[in-house]
């Protein structure tokens, strides 16, 4: 149809009229939060290793990233951490970190729509797929373990 | 035809403005009338502290008028809420009877043109409009929750804190009503909610088309042509769509987003919202137009009408704009209001020779206490 | 113990990790949600082809902190899991090795909600 091919017309000039913004720079801010996050892991995970040298490695990781878990919680509560996802990009996302933001900010957000109807309910409007893929996705690997 | 003109003479009475803090750090600043300093309102909820703002301007509006509530004979507004709960709450206050608007964006030419209607028309004698927006409750519902570390995409708006009133009465002040162009809804197959200007510019090209040929004028006419939030990407594609049918906007078009922020302010392409055009045109323009700097003002409000739900299950966007042509005619009022000071013209408008007089003195005491709260 | 190149190492691989994401934010304006998904499930399977575990000896906390590893430990969880107990290791598995992780974020975000509230923004970034 006529509208359909104007729409269409529209469409590709509307993208060439896109300013087109350096991508270095975000590219570079991405690779160093996210750096920086991954190397203060490291800091936990040496911290954890020397203070409780009877855990296996895997126990360790998963203290260490507890621990910055609860970190961004406080971070997120501060306002603090929204700041650094901004400058950061993905730097602040890809890492734990950026799943734990993603549950706190909503429960931060919708707590004045009250406890159950807020918090609870609002927690998981980010990170669910996240949940949900992961825990499917852990069946489906369990299966394919099966077979194997 | 799509363009109303006003049969007999409807007026704009009085503007007022409020925005919000990192508003009133931009260019604009001096132009508004409040600038808030915490944009809670010592409300605890965003949605509290619009609701709170609306009402705030809306009495301001009023008093600035030299009105009393009870004067104004109809309220229309709107806002970006849900069900329109800002406005909804406000009338619930206000004990004035209420018509609920909702065009997005462009929801003050919508309301300030049907109030001009209605007070063109006899149907009111004063009748008000007024809309507003507030960035924390914007983004909860239309975005994502404001603590969350995400980017912006480079071609988003910033949701304006703040928002304006206009009181539309048949008393003669110095802004007069000239027509109203209602817009059609159109859609051009935009998706990306994060470049609404895009969305926006076709319909803000086709009202304006339609109210300059309807009129029988030329761009250049107006002194001043405002679209309400197309921000920078907008306004160019504005440009463009224009050309193709031969119309050339000038250097007295500009942009009610693009005008809010400063180029430091990290906003992307500029401000957005309902409050946007709302608080630029009666803080920015009305008060050019009040001095005759401005002798015709086109406004063109525009508004993108999508849902988060219909966005996510893949519908386009589709968009409006309004548009509201306004005139000076002070030197022409000045001129009646020295004749109605002749003992001989006793009757004629002793009403509104009184109330734009009450008017003028309550803005000129308004104006007086402002400077001293300054010093 | 504590060794400067693990922490250079570290930093390198998770800030490459991080540049790939980024990479894909300004290419394809892909939301948090999405972005997300899309690492863990990669770290999935990698982890399937067992890929992860040599990546992880080289990479060290580069490689568990993004959300790479937590899609590894979910899937190495369920697999260990069903090789030890059989069929309910499939579902009992994933979430068994993640729950350090899934239950510090819940009660760390509800006790901070109680707290704090949201702020206003002054600009963006």
């Amino acid at each position: 149809m006529d509208k359909q091919k104007r729409n269409e017309n529209y469409n590709i000039y509307v993208e060439s009229k896109v300013p087109k913004t350096k991508a270095w720079p975000s590219l570079f801010k991405a690779f160093l939060v996210g750096g920086i996050i991954c190397a203060i892991g490291q800091g936990f995970f040496d911290l954890y290793s020397y203070l409780f040298p009877n855990l296996a490695e895997s126990e360790v990781t998963t203290c260490m990233l507890m621990s910055i878990i609860f970190i961004t919680c406080l971070l997120t509560g501060f306002g603090i951490y929204d700041v650094i996802g901004a400058w950061g990009g993905a730097g602040s996302v890809i890492p734990i970190t950026g799943f734990s933001n993603s549950i706190s900010s909503p429960a931060i957000e919708f707590k004045k729509e009250g406890i159950i109807y807020g918090i609870c309910v609002k927690m998981f409007t980010i990170a669910g797929p996240v949940i949900v893929c992961g825990v499917v996705g852990s069946i489906v690997c369990g299966f394919v373990a099966l077979f194997i | 035809m799509q363009t109303i003109k006003m049969k007999n003479n409807t007026y704009l009475l009085d503007g007022y403005s409020i925005v919000g803090p990192l508003e009133g750090k931009g260019p604009l600043k001096d132009y508004f009338d409040y600038i808030l300093k915490d944009d809670t309102l010592k409300e605890k909820t965003f949605e509290k502290a619009e609701r709170k703002l609306l009402e705030n301007i809306v009495t301001g509006a009023i008093d600035k008028a030299g009105l009393k509530t009870s004067d104004i004979d109809f309220f229309f507004g709107g806002d970006l809420l849900n069900q329109i709960v800002s406005s909804s709450y406000t009338a619930r206050e206000l004990e004035i009877p209420f018509i609920g608007l909702y065009s997005a964006c462009a929801t003050m030419a919508e309301s300030i043109g049907l109030a001009a209607l209605f007070v063109d028309n006899g149907l009111a004698e004063n009748a008000l409009a007024a809309t507003c927006t507030h960035f924390s409750s914007a983004e909860r519902q239309y975005r994502f929750p404001l603590e969350l570390g995400n980017q912006r995409a480079p071609t988003t708006q910033w949701t304006i804190t703040g928002g304006g009133a206009s009181v539309v009465s048949c008393l003669k002040s110095k802004v007069k009503i000239v027509a109203v162009t209602f817009g059609k809804v159109l859609d051009f197959g935009i998706m990306d909610v994060n470049n609404m200007g895009a969305a926006m510019a076709p319909a803000a090209c086709d009202t304006i088309r339609e109210h300059i040929k309807n009129m029988g004028r030329k761009t250049s006419d107006y002194d001043f042509i405002a679209t309400g939030d197309l921000g920078k990407l907008g306004c160019e594609i504005l440009f463009d769509l224009l050309e193709q049918d031969k119309i050339i906007l000038g250097k007295n078009y500009q942009d009610c987003g693009c005008m809010m922020y400063n180029k430091t302010q990290r906003t992307f392409m500029g401000g957005s919202g309902a409050g946007c055009s709302a608080s630029v045109f009666n803080g920015y323009i009305l008060s050019k137009l009040k001095k005759g700097e401005f002798k015709r003002v086109l406004l063109v409000s525009t508004g993108a009408l999508m849902s988060t739900t219909t966005n996510q299950q893949g519908d386009t966007i589709p968009s409006i704009a309004h548009a509201v042509e306004f005139e000076y005619v002070g030197a022409q009022n000045e001129n009646n209001l020295a004749a109605a000071q002749k003992p001989k013209n006793e009757n004629f408008s002793k009403n509104s020779l009184k109330n734009s007089k009450n008017a003028t003195k309550n803005a000129k005491n308004r104006a007086k206490t402002k400077k001293g709260e300054k010093k | 113990m504590i060794s400067v190149w693990d922490y250079v190492i570290s930093f390198l691989v998770g800030g490459i990790i991080c540049f790939l994401g980024q990479i894909l934010v300004i290419r394809t304006k892909i939301t948090t949600a999405r972005i997300l998904v899309l690492f863990m499930v990669i770290g999935m399977v990698l982890e399937v082809f067992n890929v992860y575990a040599p990546f992880r000896e080289f990479g060290k906390a580069g490689a568990t902190v993004p959300i790479i590893g937590f899609g590894a430990s979910l899937a190495r969880g369920a697999i260990m899991a069903t090789k030890e107990y059989g069929i309910i290791g499939i579902f009992t598995g994933g979430l068994t090795a993640a729950s350090g992780g899934i239950a510090m974020a819940i009660f760390a975000s509800f006790i901070f909600a109680l707290i704090f509230s949201s702020k206003s923004k002054r600009g963006g970034h």
